[in-house]
């Protein structure tokens, strides 16, 4: 993308300057700069680098980018200096102007690190005034790296001249950065861009400041320390505010994959082995329908999710209906058996997936609303993440609401408390049943959709979150949504938090083992329902 | 200790059960040895090595109907305790190794010369030695089952939620092995034995020595099952099955009970995962995958639970239809049978293979009591309650 | 043991127990003396087996004493450990262990060594094998001793699970509606066992079945909403105002 645009404007750069011409003292001035080319030298290509920036000639831009890429070439015997432009013309380098004659012995002229710096530090100063925003924003961010001490000037000139706020704020903190590696710079200035840099307050502010040249007097050293040391706080809360977002949406993936289990769980006391399987089903739903759009109709691309949520709620919520029709009805109090056989069903299902599909990775793509991101503070925030968390809470939300106020969720809230005192009230449990685990397997489609969008589409998609699912339930309790929702949160959060000092696996051990201490204290979970009724 | 728990513990049917064991512990190594490849009598070594295999997983399996037939824990995470005791038998067998790996590294195995390690860590040491590996392969899972179990047990988590948290246990052990800087090799694990006790691993002499040593822990793991599920601790246990909270009510301490076959049964698992390793040459973090912990309750359900003869009958039925499946175009379709294994069973077949022959026979003989003593007495006699209609599907 | 706070062999004083903001138990007070039968009888919902539960420790009480023999602090103690003291109970739904024989049942109940070492070497004895005997001779299971416990009709089962509670050999005995779901006869035939049973122990019956309470003839403790309402014989208590209001309705 960059290369691109570069590119293209260092092509309209050049064009325009060959239709236009140039001034004959500028032409000495750059002509007298370029012959430091010739040398085959680094430390006289460096040289000339900087003569040619400080040439004020339009042509340094394009000369300059031509050493960049390697497209400026030189003559040992006729000491001229060439540019080959995109279109493998050769320019002279001197005029612009296409090279009456090109000689034999063209070279390329070589670059070395040093040299290298020198070149992004001559384009930083020399396209602070480009007409192109972007470039002067890139312009402004490569002095700030390089901290030339010769692009003060161009920058006190830029910062003058900019009007976008951004920018102007950009070539101040790089203004402020070579500033204090300026060793001839006062006190008083480099104060004032230690205070700059501790407005910035991000890991490159710290940087810098933490690696300040020597020399830098006392006074400035003790209020860059101070600086220092609120830009750690500063960033501390950030990365805890990060870690706190991670954790959302980790946990917001859990809770989605928990929260069908959780149903099936407190309604009718089955663990659901299958329900990974479930998830699985609703992704693969999800590549289906991403599938016929890209035969059929790209141009509905975007609504494929919008299209593949009902879908994989009526295909996982139908198969959940078929195996409890088919097979966990038979198995109601035995509840380990019923774990076994719905073990059997993952396997079939998983089986019956990579039979169909095959057993790769399938490409599920993002719809555009679904990529890229945008930034609040100092952390990144992308979009499918913010979806899934939004899309949950809404599920969540419309579930609650379903067991609150529809008829169904009065019967299930009923099973749930006391299966036997609902069915002697006229409820009929089997069709309940049915239709919880339909709604449990259902809801897991709808996690499906929502995995494919961050995870690989594949048969053992499923198994990757089953266990941690039943790590929510088993945290959270049974029988209460809230239990789940806390649950699942805390799991992620927690995760999130433990994984920069222990790393990923180790921090899903430690929440493993936690688990298992937390339930020494709390058996039933969380939330748990008390009463004679559970213990029977 | 008397004789008598043993005279009560070996009835005919263990009898002959251990009758059948010892006979494979002797013909199939002779076989192997004895005769020549050509003979139409010759075991391959391939299949000395298989059936080793699947003895090892019979001693699995009783190790899970002790728990789960006869005290109704189901855990899906023996396979844990099975991998454990075999990672602490391929720690012998890496130290056997010696100056012959591919580094030449006379103390480190290859994995740690290879991770830049310039020292073994401390829980390497000692394994060098056979009785301590030995003794590692009993105490490691028996103190984790028990440690486990301890916390499990005295805050009354049971049935399904003991089934998820044994899960997750060995999913966790699974994750940590995994790690290179856990020091078990990582994904790669234990692997490339010379020596056990001496004797080339790969020889044949050894792979039968290993087999009859296996079929002998088998014989001997059946035999302890036996004395203590004929026991009135056997009996406790069953009434902790059936009515726990009864029992609790009787005075029985139940956790003291259940904590005691679990770490028992958690040790068996280790002595088996203990003789795999050496007969297959490996042993890697995906021996602790749930996957691999379900299927083993599959084996003792498919036996038929509770019956101890029908988990090791099981654990070779199961086995050797997967080798069969496996092994050629059916592969596929595997999962497909496993998968539908675990439904049907559940549904059709809860007693298993030899637990419903036993229904069929102990019905039968129930019959003939019947009739005799209708014979005797007045039908009026009996108290007015039928035997229970039998069921088709069971 | 330490000085008896009571005479009583069960005494409880402000058991208070809650469910999730429902009050089962509220502020209940009642004192047992040895050697006594208690009848108690109320409502469904009245508290009465909430009470058993923390008599029994299956339920710990948010406030309140539970004293067991002038001494022993119950709320403190867990089932095995209570049971162990010598409180038996029999549930209102039969328990027992329904894969063993009917023998096996008393045996797993008889006073014994009940430690896991005691029971992995424990081998049979005459003296056991007699205990077994007059057990189901006193309940009248004695002609089907070999039978599994999950084939006998449910006035067997009850009978069983009380042959349990004598085989404990307790002090104090808690019976959970043992006339439920009998015949008439097979409730005439309980309440004399029960009052055999009485005669060297302290019984606490909890009864929905008014004639099987009056056959007892023992005092009797009404419950409503988990507080005692009226004590006293049953023809007191079937007197009492509040009683006849919450049996028949207001």
């Amino acid at each position: 993308m960059r290369v691109v645009r570069h590119g293209v404007s260092s092509l309209i750069v050049m064009l325009w300057l060959v239709l236009i011409g140039t001034s004959a003292a500028q032409a000495q001035d750059i002509e007298s700069a370029l012959s430091g080319f010739t040398a085959d030298s680094f430390a006289d290509t460096d040289s000339a680098v900087g003569a040619v920036a400080r040439s004020g000639s339009p042509l340094a831009i394009p000369v300059i980018e031509a050493l960049q890429e390697g497209r400026l070439l030189f003559s040992t015997q006729q000491k001229r200096v060439y540019v080959r432009d995109r279109t493998g013309a050769v320019l002279d380098a001197a005029t612009g102007k296409p090279a009456a004659a090109v000689p034999t012995d063209l070279s390329p002229v070589r670059l070395n690190n040093r040299v290298r710096r020198a070149i992004d530090a001559a384009l930083g100063g020399l396209t602070l005034l480009s007409p192109d925003p972007g470039r002067r924003l890139d312009a402004a961010r490569a002095v700030f790296k390089s901290k030339d001490p010769n692009a003060i000037e161009a920058l006190v000139a830029a910062i003058k001249k900019e009007t976008n706020p951004n920018i102007r704020q950009a070539l101040i903190e790089a203004h402020a950065a070579v500033v204090l590696f300026k060793p001839d710079a006062s006190e008083a200035e480099k104060i004032e861009a230690v205070a700059v840099m501790r407005q910035r307050g991000d890991q490159d502010a710290l940087g810098l400041l933490s690696s300040l040249p020597e020399g830098t007097p006392d006074g400035v050293k003790r209020t860059a320390q101070d600086a220092i040391a609120a830009i750690q706080t500063n960033l501390a809360m950030w990365s805890g505010v990060q870690n706190v977002w991670y954790g959302l949406s980790l946990g917001s993936v859990l809770l989605l994959a928990a929260i069908g289990l959780a149903i099936t769980f407190g309604v009718m006391g089955v663990i659901n082995m299958a329900h990974g399987e479930m998830v699985m089903l609703g992704a693969y739903t999800t590549f289906v329908v991403q599938e016929l759009i890209r035969a059929h109709n790209p141009a509905l691309f975007d609504y494929s999710l919008p299209i593949a949520i009902p879908l994989a709620f009526i295909v996982a919520g139908a198969v959940g209906i078929l195996i409890e029709r088919g097979v966990i009805r038979f198995l109601y109090g035995r509840p380990l058996e019923t774990l076994l056989a719905t073990w059997g069903i993952s396997l079939i299902l998983q089986q019956t997936v990579r039979t169909v599909f095959g057993p790769t990775n399938k490409d599920v793509g993002n719809p555009s609303w679904m990529s890229g991101a945008f930034e609040v503070g100092y952390i990144t925030i992308t979009y499918n993440r913010l979806w899934i968390i939004v899309f949950t809470m809404t599920i969540f939300l419309l579930l609650l609401a379903m067991l609150r106020f529809t008829h169904l969720g009065l019967e299930m809230r009923a099973v749930t408390q006391n299966r036997a005192m609902a069915a002697s009230m006229g409820i009929r449990t089997s069709r309940v049943d049915a239709l919880t685990f339909g709604l449990g397997s259902g809801i897991a489609g709808l996690a499906g959709v929502a995995l494919s969008q961050i995870d690989n589409v594949s048969p053992n998609l499923g198994q990757g979150y089953i266990i941690d699912s039943f790590m929510v339930v088993v945290f959270g309790g049974v029988g209460n949504l809230w239990g789940t929702l806390v649950g699942a949160f805390t799991l992620g959060i927690a995760n999130k938090f433990l994984e920069p000092y222990a790393g990923a696996v180790l921090a899903k051990i430690a929440i493993l083992v936690l688990i298992i201490l937390f339930i020494q204290k709390r058996p039933r979970g969380l939330f748990a329902l008390k009463g004679r009724a559970i213990e029977a | 200790m008397t004789p008598f728990p043993l005279t009560r513990a070996l009835d005919r049917g263990a009898v002959v059960f251990i009758a059948l064991l010892a006979a494979i512990a002797i013909i199939v190594p002779a076989l192997n040895l004895l005769t020549p490849p050509s003979s139409p009598f010759h075991v391959s070594t391939y299949y000395v090595a298989l059936f080793g295999k699947y003895i090892c997983y019979a001693l699995l399996a009783l190790s899970i109907d002790l728990i789960w037939g006869y005290c109704g824990i189901l855990s899906l995470g023996h396979g844990a305790f099975f991998a454990l005791g075999g990672y602490a038998m391929g720690m012998y067998l890496m130290r056997q190794i010696g100056g012959r790996g591919v580094y030449a590294n006379p103390i480190l195995p290859d994995f740690m010369v290879f991770l830049n390690w310039s020292e073994l860590p401390l829980y390497w040491y000692g394994f060098q030695s056979f009785p301590y590996a030995m003794l590692m392969v009993l105490l490691v899972p028996g103190a984790l089952a028990f440690v486990f179990g301890w916390f499990a047990f005295r805050s009354r988590v049971t049935g399904v939620y003991l089934s998820i948290i044994t899960q997750a246990l060995t999913f966790a052990l699974m994750l940590a092995f995994f790690r290179n800087n856990f020091g078990f090799g990582g994904n790669n694990g234990l692997t490339d034995f010379k020596d056990i006790l001496g004797f080339n691993v790969q020889a044949q002499g050894t792979r039968a020595a290993l087999f009859a040593t296996s079929a002998l822990a088998l014989i001997l793991g059946f035999v302890i099952c036996r004395v203590i599920v004929t026991s009135k601790l056997g009996k406790v246990l069953i009434a902790i099955r059936d009515a726990e909270t009864r029992t609790r009510f009787l005075g029985y301490r139940v956790e003291s009970y259940k904590l005691f076959v679990f770490t028992l049964s958690a040790c068996m698992a280790g002595v088996a995962g203990a003789l795999y390793v050496p007969q297959v040459g490996i042993i890697n973090p995906s021996e602790f995958s749930p996957a691999n912990s379900i299927e083993a309750v599959i084996w003792v359900a498919v036996g038929g639970r509770g019956t101890l003869v029908g988990a090791a009958l099981g654990a070779f039925v199961v086995n050797y239809a997967k080798t069969v499946f496996t092994s050629g175009m059916l592969a596929p379709y595997w999962l497909f049978l496993l998968g539908g294994m675990f439904v049907a069973v559940t549904l059709f077949l809860p007693r298993g293979i030899v637990g419903t022959a036993n229904y069929f026979m102990e019905r039968r003989r129930e019959n003939h009591r019947a009739q005799a003593s209708a014979a005797a007495e007045s039908a009026a006699a009996e108290d007015g309650v039928a035997a229970p209609a039998p069921r088709p599907a069971e | 043991m330490e000085d008896k706070i009571t005479t009583s062999i069960l005494y409880l004083s402000g058991v208070n127990v809650s469910f999730d903001g429902f009050k089962a138990l509220n502020n209940l007070s009642l004192a047992v003396e040895d050697n006594e039968m208690r009848a108690i009888i109320g409502p469904n919902g009245a508290g009465k087996t909430t009470m058993m539960d923390v008599i029994t420790g299956k339920t710990r009480p948010s406030t309140g004493d539970v004293l067991f023999d002038g001494a022993a602090d119950l709320t403190k103690l867990d089932e095995t450990q209570i049971a162990e003291l010598g409180i038996g109970r029999k549930f209102q739904k039969p328990t027992v262990f329904e894969m063993h024989t009917v023998e096996d049942n008393i045996l797993l109940a008889l006073k014994a060594d009940r430690r896991v070492r005691g029971t992995l070497f424990w081998a049979e004895t005459t003296e056991a094998d007699t205990r077994i005997n007059s057990i189901l001779e006193t309940v009248r299971l004695k002609a089907v001793r070999q039978r599994v416990a999950g084939s006998l009709s449910h006035g067997q089962k009850q009978w069983l699970e009380i042959g349990m509670l004598l085989a404990q050999e307790p002090k104090l005995l808690l019976v959970d509606e043992p006339g439920a779901g009998m015949t008439d006869a097979e409730t005439r035939q309980t309440a004399d066992l029960l009052k055999e049973i009485n005669r060297d122990k302290t019984v606490i019956v909890v009864e929905h079945d008014m004639t099987f309470v009056r056959d007892l003839g023992v005092k009797v403790t009404c419950l409503h909403e988990g507080t005692v309402i009226a004590e006293g014989s049953i023809d007191q208590v079937s007197e009492n105002e509040r009683v006849i209001e919450v049996y028949l309705g207001r």
